[in-house]
């Protein structure tokens, strides 16, 4: 177990100086242009770290198959040790949460704290979890190594959970002083990258792919320069990155052509629904959220659903659907539905209620840049329009 | 390599319910999985068949010499599914184990794939 920790802090060293370079210059078209000279040493590093990571872990079945050497010519994408661990990490002997909490905190460099938090569960929890299904994969004779074709498709689904996983952390950082984890956005989109590249003809990993685009391609526009999050209808649309949007939206189209639609295809629908300017069309929103819902039941997707029924036929409508989730226990640890909460308040003309919903939110919230945010919107809420005596809609 | 048993768990009333026909088909399925094992380049280390739950006596609390502890008429554990038949077998890893876990005929139930633990000194 101690063996895992070491190899385990050198790959995630290796990694987020191999994605730096990547990460500030934006999304390459070509999978060979990701790679500068530099890039590419340090690549090779993390091959050299990865026969560590073997030599470590004796109880980790080595594959038959030694690893090719990355090609000389730089035509070739980046060799794809990420995905080699990241298959193994989302190995079907692990329960779907063990597969996402090893792949956070092996392949990705997240602390114990962030998985926990992306996960919406508690640090002793994802504690718990990670030694387990470390301790499961080395003992029970898992193999080093990519699936084989046939095995492929029923494996991925846990490799695009957790890829799309990584992206909404690096989208909104649980808990720290900034908003971007530039870091882990530029790792979830490598990540996609590669998985579209070994499968192209897979509508989901291509939607997956779009979802990442349509986050990555507003990154700087999502803070101002007081590192404070802008929402989405006010940001500054010269700050998107076209091509990247673009891109995305031709894959969130593509994506949804195929029957069956999948969560992924569909996620990517709704960011590029969201981008529409002057506003989105909140009816087509709140229909992409219902046929999400109809795919993948989950806690956040329904709190997103109810945000944009308050949007799309008034914050009453949103405030009565946001009251059907406040039993949820993923979502009371969370401060996004008392958030969402004041906000409709203050829509609907109770600023005195939306001040205490501020209030719930402030003691949950994790992020300062997110911790200001809502501390500015609850001294907006303090003088907004409205009778402070009213109360709110039961 | 790596060595597992599988543990074959089933609903007694239902395969105790069984004809000749369906038994004979079962051990047909048997001896294509035990040829399973060989074509994905395992071997049986042993396996068998186990007379029912009914028969079994557990042992607790029994000191380390042999003396006391409580014998009771029945299995270790009172559950719907019982042990029904094991096979140890040693594969290249666990996916192959995985595999030959899903071609396990145990149709009352299902399969337990546990790795054994190396002990040797």
């Amino acid at each position: 177990m101690r063996d895992l920790d070491l190899a385990e802090e050198c790959t995630q060293d290796a990694y987020l100086r191999a994605l730096e370079t990547w990460a500030r210059d934006g999304v390459p078209d070509r999978p060979g242009a990701w790679l500068t000279a530099t890039a590419r040493r340090r690549a090779l590093d993390v091959l050299r770290r990865e026969q560590v990571l073997r030599r470590k872990l004796p109880l980790l079945v080595e594959d038959d198959v030694p690893p090719e050497p990355p090609p000389d010519d730089g035509t070739a994408a980046l060799p794809d040790d990420l995905l080699r661990l990241v298959f193994t990490c989302c190995h079907p002997a692990l329960s779907q949460e063990a597969q996402v909490a090893l792949t956070l905190r092996l392949v990705c460099g997240l602390t114990t704290a962030e998985a926990a938090a992306a996960c919406l569960v508690s640090a002793e929890a994802m504690t718990a979890r990670i030694t387990r299904a470390k301790h499961k994969l080395g003992a029970s004779g898992a193999p080093y190594r990519v699936p084989r074709a046939e095995e492929r498709s029923e494996r991925l689904e846990a490799v695009l959970i957790v890829a799309h996983l990584v992206v909404t952390v690096g989208h909104t950082a649980p808990s720290g002083g900034s908003l971007l984890r530039a870091d882990l956005l530029a790792r979830g989109l490598h990540l996609a990258r590669s998985l579209a590249q070994l499968l192209p003809d897979e509508p989901e990993v291509t939607g997956l792919l779009a979802l990442c685009l349509l986050h990555a391609g507003r990154r700087d526009a999502r803070t101002d320069d007081a590192g404070l999050p802008v929402l989405l209808s006010e940001q500054d649309e010269s700050r998107w990155d076209a091509p990247v949007l673009d891109e995305g939206r031709a894959g969130a189209a593509r994506a949804l052509a195929a029957a069956p639609t999948g969560r992924f295809a569909l996620q990517a629908a709704l960011a590029a629904a969201h981008l529409r300017r002057p506003e989105p069309d909140w009816e087509h929103v709140v229909h992409l959220y219902a046929r999400l819902l109809a795919v993948w039941d989950s806690p956040a997707v329904a709190l997103n659903a109810a945000a944009a029924l308050g949007l799309a036929r008034g914050p009453a409508a949103g405030l009565v659907a946001l009251d059907r989730l406040s039993g949820d226990p993923v979502l009371q640890r969370s401060h996004y539905l008392p958030a969402a909460r004041a906000e409709l308040l203050v829509r609907a003309g109770y600023p005195a209620a939306a001040e205490r919903a501020y209030a719930d939110a402030l003691a949950l919230v994790g992020n300062d840049a997110e911790r200001r945010h809502l501390e500015r919107r609850q001294a907006a809420a303090r003088s907004a329009p409205g009778d402070p005596a009213r109360s709110a809609p039961d | 390599m790596a060595q597992y048993l599988f543990l074959l768990y089933g609903d007694e009333a239902r395969d105790a319910a069984m004809t000749h026909e369906q038994w004979a088909a079962l051990l047909d399925q048997h001896d294509a999985f035990s040829k399973a094992i060989v074509d994905k380049g395992g071997s049986i280390v042993s396996g068998g068949a186990l007379q029912p739950s009914s028969t079994a006596t557990s042992v607790r609390g029994a000191s380390p010499a042999g003396e006391g502890g409580l014998l009771t008429d029945g299995p270790f554990l009172t559950v719907k599914e019982q042990l029904g038949g094991y096979y140890h077998v040693e594969v290249p890893n666990l996916d192959v184990a995985l595999e030959l876990a899903r071609l396990c005929p145990s149709p009352t139930g299902g399969v337990e794939l546990r790795p054994v633990l190396d002990v040797g000194r």
